[in-house]
């Protein structure tokens, strides 16, 4: 599995308040939220991204509530991907569960621009930046949680 | 090796002898909760892998308590497909408005989450129980339907922090100073992927109230899981309420802790998180004159009867200031009751505060208090991110009832004590 795409970059403490405001929470519709990912932190991301864009962000992403409508809202907006330096746990759960790629790389996170364009291979956890030539090693997934992803999701390993 | 509190019931939940930091398990749940936010995503998921039974009827809590009483024709949709949901598997635990409160204080006061407990709840405030001696964290809504499905829920077991509290708190410091300061400490991501285990003489000053608050924004410094001993103070809190047997845990004399750090209660002062964000705080004595068009008083974090109390005790013959807007909200319908029969309901009327029913509402900017551009509150709720309460150029400052309440009066931020030795003298 693959993904390739431009990138959005974000700092620190990226909270799931500015990822889809708590206004749009009265809905569950995929579509909606997507149209309003990011919106308070970044009122043009949505006009911007691409499909298979990739978000790159700093410290704690996706702090705040348990809102799993964030990740969602990512997901269905196009984004393949999302590395940071580190993600906040509940944040981090989600976007496992609903299969949204997530990758932990400080050094990535550091050094990736916004622009740059990125290639990511997650059997082998290569980072590639196309734009800079550099190439980084993310944190594999344990075992247990490449299950979960490799069956499509919690609700689909549960059940099979 | 010696097993944090924490470990000891998720090794229980999990069937083990003993587990470490790192691990991953598989627990038992003994509850599973959502909110009319986080249920309704969870109930696609449940309906589209083709779940037809839900794993049993009592230990799952639904609780229709953010956007209601319905704020729009969306809310109302959301909120009738949980209860279609709930009535469809005849879920006990189902809270419609009139029997809702705030699912954090609602479900201790049920005495629906007792100490030994592993509890998930797809809110992120899921770890006020820990107050109670109880496993309990904030998951999403894909976990939330897993939990429904199979009463079962995957952890990494996590490592921790102990937190050894020492003393007495001073007057007008209460545990949401205890833990602002404790986030001014250690950040946002302090505690990230662990728990924080408090310890120490100073718990026995802390009341249930105060620990149900503490514990509550143990997320807020990024935490899994705030956890406090069972004593006398859970034993008196859970007389006649707790609705199933406890299992009483304690961590082992040799538990291994990431770090330990010692706060002195009688140290505190009353503290403030400036935007935007919880661990940005400032002591009373620091904040300097900072002007306000709004004090919140209530939430999941401080909207239960002492919250209420310190409230009443300074806005009892005083006057809300004419440019701000004090909106107070009781966490349950009893609190609402009480608060009514102790006179508390009048006291806030006569100063010219809205006293309304329970919700979540203005704290993660629903409904019931939305910031315009430019404005300023003060609110004794959890998050203060941008555009929390509303506009993106809005700003939230974070405290306790008793100073929410104070700079309500003067329409600054203001320390309690200063009002109240102001006056009299």
């Amino acid at each position: 599995m693959n993904a390739h795409g431009f990138v959005h970059k974000y700092g620190d403490n990226v909270d799931t308040d500015v990822i889809i405001p708590a206004r749009y929470l009265n809905t569950a519709s995929h579509a909606e939220l997507a149209a309003h990912c990011m919106e308070d932190i970044d009122a043009d991301f949505v006009k911007n991204v691409k499909k298979g864009d990739i978000i790159v962000a700093a410290k704690n992403f996706g702090c705040g509530s348990s809102r799993e409508h964030a990740p969602i809202a990512i997901q269905a907006s196009g984004v393949s991907c999302v590395i940071a330096e580190t993600f906040a746990r509940i944040f981090y759960r989600n976007a496992i569960n609903i299969g949204l790629p997530i990758l932990e790389c400080a050094e990535a996170a550091r050094d990736i621009q916004s622009g740059d364009e990125v290639e990511i291979d997650f059997d082998t956890g290569m980072i590639q930046n196309r734009t800079s030539g550099k190439s980084y090693k993310a944190q594999p997934f344990p075992p247990f949680i490449q299950n979960i992803i490799k069956k499509g999701g919690l609700l689909n390993s549960i059940m099979k | 090796m010696g097993m944090t509190m924490t470990q000891k019931i998720l090794a229980a939940h999990a069937g083990l002898e003993s587990v470490s930091a790192g691990q991953l398990i598989e627990a038992k749940l003994d509850l599973v909760l959502g909110n009319d936010i986080t249920s309704p995503v969870a109930i696609n998921e449940f309906e589209k892998c083709g779940a037809s039974s839900v794993f049993h009827k009592d230990k799952i809590a639904l609780v229709l308590d953010h956007f209601t009483p319905n704020k729009d024709i969306k809310a109302a949709e959301q909120c009738r497909q949980v209860r279609n949901f709930a009535n469809r598997y005849q879920i006990t635990n189902f809270f419609d408005v009139g029997q809702m409160g705030i699912e954090h204080a609602l479900l201790p006061e049920k005495g629906l989450v007792v100490p030994g407990d592993c509890v998930i709840g797809a809110d992120s405030h899921t770890c006020t129980y820990g107050a109670l001696g109880a496993f309990s964290t904030g998951v999403g809504s894909t976990d939330m339907a897993a939990g429904m499905i199979t009463g079962k829920a995957w952890f990494k077991v996590p490592s921790a922090i102990q937190i050894v509290l020492k003393n007495k708190p001073a007057k007008w410091v209460s545990g949401k100073d205890v833990i602002l300061h404790l986030i001014g400490m250690i950040g946002v991501d302090g505690a990230l992927y662990r728990s924080l285990e408090f310890a120490g003489d100073g718990v026995k000053h802390l009341s249930m109230d105060d620990r149900l608050c503490i514990a509550n924004m143990a997320i807020e410094a990024g935490a899994k899981n705030g956890i406090f001993p069972v004593d006398e103070v859970t034993v008196a809190y859970g007389k006649d309420r707790f609705q199933h047997e406890p299992v009483v845990y304690a961590a082992d004399e040799d538990a291994v802790y990431d770090e330990t750090i010692e706060i002195d209660l009688a140290k505190i002062r009353p503290t403030v998180a400036f935007p935007h964000l919880p661990e940005n705080t400032k002591t009373i004595d620091e904040v300097g004159k900072i002007k306000i068009d709004q004090s919140v008083i209530g939430s999941c974090t401080n909207g239960r009867m002492e919250d209420l109390r310190a409230a009443a005790s300074i806005l009892k013959g005083r006057k809300v200031a004419k440019d701000v807007r004090c909106i107070i909200l009781p966490g349950t319908q009893a609190i609402y009751l009480q608060a009514l029969r102790e006179g508390l309901a009048e006291i806030f009327v006569e100063a010219g505060a809205v006293f309304s029913t329970p919700t979540c509402g203005p704290c993660l900017g629903g409904h019931m208090g939305i910031l315009g551009k430019g404005e300023r509150a003060i609110s004794t709720t959890n998050r203060n991110f941008v555009g929390r309460m509303g506009h993106t150029e809005s700003e939230v400052y974070l405290a306790s009832p008793a100073v929410a309440a104070a700079s309500a009066v003067t329409g600054y931020i203001t320390d309690p004590e200063q009002l109240t030795e102001g006056e009299r003298k």
